[in-house]
């Protein structure tokens, strides 16, 4: 089945990540979750905390990190709640990798708006590149995966890098961004159209124009 | 108390009612797959979809709405109909078609509700979903392609037996319902998921292929495996008990049993004894009847001591107390020695579904999990219902609540640390649950007495003292009077020329070397190895038996099968002896010789909760020492037939012995 949860050879895992605690910088973000509900309600704060153990996973392993299953023990004693809470949120939210991923986890949107403006360019683009659906380069680099709908409709085609949004791609942007990675520089976050800085439309307003320069009531003109 | 019109029918619902609630009570039957009285409100099969007015103009889910004043309910208009086959059909999308080899046919809820109210043909001609199967341990057997999503077992895991262990992993279509990466479920309540899956995903895993529903003779029974006396059915076919199904009580067992309960009835087929046998040259040999009943005359004197073991029925017992004419009775074989002089103390006098009600429970010496799962889980309930606080004496184990442990030093009992106090001051219904890992030590018994009359725990309209035994035969023999002054060491010390063992296989026999053994009873276990004449038996399926559960409830069950062999019901083999040995007695049908015991005890004539009363015996209430451990080391091994049970013997190993070694390993 295709989107299954397949867990990791547990025995290596375990070795290899049984000792994991948060370290004090995390520990402490950590406890500013849970300090953001009542006593007695900590596990409310599971989702924050899976994430936070992922990234520590990943800043140990150079790479955006994903949880191991002694990681989701870890966090679920952390929380006081029982193992299979935890691993039921963890299995259910994408956004957790349950699997290891590369340094840059490639998240290509797919539905039908980026679709319709280019998103199998952007997929070929990645292909060019060496970067294979659901799995990681070899060099270890890039993890390319298919998300449904990222709601950057307005300026589609786009993917997600780590945390970052790149929109208004077309094949040449998504190979410059992809090189620039590699190369250890920082593509320019958000819209690669020249001009655009959001999702506002190209060549300038088309309603509202009175607002551009100043507040301006519309209510008499109704 | 909301009004209600349900298909035109006016009726008046209790507050807090759902609509599916109000349609029952209107005698209107609501498909459901999710919906279970017992367990929380899921609403995700949305296959009890009723019309409501007032309310949007679309199919609303019964099970988790609730009834308010002035609705006008209809189930039966086209707008229901076509709900009903849409969600049907949706849910048979990714049911695979091989009812012919689930083993849940015939008593499949998805069978019988989409003939009832299924649209009849599939449009859906992509392919299925298929799911890998999940160990869930050995007593569930998968199938999880068949999967319906109810969570049911999950609820149940939760809620009714306490283990978060199973749960729903993945989302939308790869959702799957599993185990914590697919450890075994570590319960003794884990074959419950099977009754409650509304399809063929969880069966049971020992009854496997064995028969359809509907070949099987089913017979009321109650269950000896433990004192609770659950209600069950035991399902034979032929001559064997193929399996046993809790029946609903909801003053006992409110619909669950045990994995006990339900799976040793393969024991009653191994190791049976099936012919009499006499010891010669220390060698048992097989024997006839009369050759049996002449050897035990040799040793005959007027009268017998009678041991009784856990399984027994109160008419073997009556039977045997009967033709011994003695004082020389026991039943507590492991050598308890609790004063007996009044039931009421060392009764379960709270019951067991007044426990629920509880708000301060003290548990002393009293592994609830292993020794009466089901009053383990009314526990359960009242903390989670009630907010219940329990305290227990005792070392440390898991009782799948959380408890507040006061250490194992019985001095707590008389010196009531701290916590224990602050909270039974502003107890309202305050308990204590003594078990028999404390009524070993001498003073226990008097020290809980004492310790319930300071904190008041006998009040108006509630009585908060229990005593829990955890042997089918102990309430009706402690009614029968098989409880010796000193216990069972005292009575070995008299050294009685002859003694009955009734299935007796806890008794340390080395106590009774001078005494001639006759072992009545129907397993080849330990009894049967010490004694000098064995007469075969009939187990708990093979006799109509009165058994008193630990709260005084008397109960009646029904023979299924026959035993087998020479093997014969135990008071007809009591009333055969008697005549060979020259003491008729005076009865010739289950019928006269419960008509007797009536006549003795006359409790035991009623079925229901006996009335013992209360007064308390003065006891000494010294204590001290410590509570070493508790009596059940192994919960899937207790007695006889599970012992020679293989599905046991393969929980033993693997959920007891096998946790074990890998704790050895941590």
């Amino acid at each position: 089945m295709a989107g299954a949860v397949h867990i990791p050879d547990e025995a290596e895992t375990r070795a290899k990540w049984g000792g994991f605690a948060f370290s004090p910088a995390y520990k402490a973000k950590a406890d500013i979750f849970i300090g953001r509900y009542p006593a007695g309600r900590q596990q409310s704060a599971v989702m924050a905390l899976l994430d936070l153990a992922q990234r520590q996973v990943g800043e140990e392993t150079q790479t955006q990190g994903w949880l191991p299953v002694p990681v989701i023990e870890y966090v679920a004693s952390y929380l006081g709640m029982p193992y299979m809470r935890t691993y039921e949120v963890a299995t259910f939210y994408t956004m957790y990798n349950l699997a290891p991923v590369g340094r840059f986890h490639v998240q290509i949107c797919g539905t039908t708006p980026c679709m319709l403006r280019g998103s199998d360019d952007i997929i070929a683009a990645c292909k060019n590149r060496g970067l294979v659906k659901g799995g990681t380069t070899p060099d270890g680099l890039f993890t390319l995966n298919e998300v449904e709908c990222m709601g950057n409709c307005a300026s589609a085609p786009m993917v997600q890098i780590n945390d970052d949004n790149y929109e208004d791609l077309d094949y040449d942007s998504m190979t410059a961004i992809l090189s620039d990675l590699a190369e250890g520089k920082q593509p320019k976050v958000g819209t690669q159209l020249p001009g655009r800085h959001t999702v506002e439309p190209f060549g300038g307003a088309t309603t509202l124009q009175a607002m551009v320069d100043k507040n301006h009531d519309y209510r008499g003109d109704w | 108390m909301p009004k209600v019109t349900v298909d035109g029918l006016e009726i008046e619902v209790p507050a807090g009612a759902t609509v599916l609630q109000a349609c029952e009570m209107a005698g209107k039957e609501i498909p459901r797959f999710c919906y279970h009285e017992r367990l929380s409100i899921a609403g995700n099969c949305r296959m009890c979809l009723v019309e409501i007015a007032p309310g949007p103009p679309k199919p609303q889910a019964s099970c988790a709405l609730p009834a308010t004043e002035g609705q006008i309910i209809r189930t039966d208009t086209p707008m229901v109909k076509k709900a009903r086959e849409g969600v049907m059909e949706f849910l048979l999308i990714n049911h695979p078609l091989d009812c012919p080899i689930c083993d849940q046919g015939g008593e499949c809820d998805l069978q019988d509700q989409s003939v009832a109210y299924g649209r009849g043909a599939s449009r859906f001609e992509e392919n299925k979903r298929a799911v890998t199967e999940k160990y869930m341990g050995p007593l569930v057997k998968t199938a999880m392609t068949r999967c319906i999503q109810c969570t049911r077992c999950v609820r149940f895991a939760e809620e009714v037996a306490g283990i978060e262990e199973v749960g729903a992993i993945g989302r939308g279509e790869n959702m799957q319902i599993t185990t914590y990466l697919e450890h075994a479920m570590q319960s003794e309540l884990s074959g419950n998921v099977v009754d409650l899956c509304p399809v063929g995903a969880l069966t049971s895993k020992p009854y496997a292929f064995e028969a359809r529903p509907w070949e099987l003779k089913k017979t009321p029974s109650i269950d000896v495996m433990d004192a609770v006396g659950t209600n069950i059915r035991l399902d034979s076919r032929g001559r064997a008990v193929l399996r046993a199904l809790p029946r609903i009580n909801d003053d006992v067992n409110e619909e669950w049993a045990s994995d006990k309960t339900r799976h040793a009835v393969d024991g009653l087929t191994h190791r049976r004894l099936d012919k009499p046998y006499i010891r010669k040259d220390g060698k048992l040999v097989a024997a006839s009847w009369v050759e049996a009943f002449d050897a035990i005359k040799a040793h005959w004197t007027g009268e017998a001591a009678v041991l009784a073991g856990d399984q027994v029925d109160c008419e073997t017992m009556f039977a045997a107390r009967a033709l011994a004419g003695t004082s020389m009775l026991e039943g507590r074989q492991t050598g308890l020695a609790y004063d007996t002089s009044s039931l009421s103390a060392v009764n379960f006098n709270t019951t067991i579904a007044g426990i629920e009600n509880a708000d301060v429970i003290l548990l002393v010496g009293s592994d609830l999990r292993r020794e009466a799962p089901l009053v383990n889980t009314r526990i359960q309930k009242a903390i989670r219902k009630r907010g219940a606080k329990v305290f227990a004496i005792g070392p440390v184990t898991d009782l799948t609540y959380k408890v507040e442990w006061l250490g194992d030093d019985l001095s707590a009992l008389t010196k009531a640390p701290k916590a224990l106090t602050e909270a039974l001051k502003n107890a309202e219904r305050p308990a204590i649950i003594v078990g028999g890992g404390a009524l070993r030590y001498a003073g226990v018994h008097g020290a809980a007495l004492a310790f319930a009359k300071k904190f008041k725990l006998v009040r108006d309209g509630w009585n908060g003292f229990n005593v829990l035994h955890f042997a089918a035969a102990r309430m009706g023999g402690l009614m029968l009077g098989y409880a010796h002054d000193g216990g069972i060491k005292k009575l070995a010390a008299a050294s009685p020329t002859l003694a009955f063992f009734l299935g007796a296989d806890e008794v340390d026999y080395s106590l009774f070397s001078n005494t001639f053994k006759v072992y009545v009873g129907h397993h080849g276990d330990n009894g049967a190895h010490h004694a000098d004449v064995i007469m075969p038996g009939a187990a708990y399926s093979e006799k109509s038996g009165t058994y008193v559960n630990l709260e005084g409830r008397v109960q009646r069950g029904e023979r299924a099968v026959f035993p087998p062999g020479d093997a014969r019901e135990d008071w007809a083999i009591f009333r055969a002896l008697s005549d060979a040995l020259g003491k008729r007695l005076p009865f010739d049908s289950v019928d006269a010789l419960r008509g007797e015991m009536a006549k003795v005890v006359p409790a035991l004539g009623v079925e229901g909760l006996a009335n013992y009363g209360w007064n308390e015996p003065s006891l000494s209430a010294e204590v001290n020492g410590k509570i070493a451990d508790y009596p059940i080391k192994d919960f899937y091994l207790t007695n006889a037939i599970c012992r020679a049970s293989e599905t046991m013997q393969k929980c033993s190993s693997e959920l007891v012995h096998g946790t074990q070694i890998l704790e050895a390993a941590e």
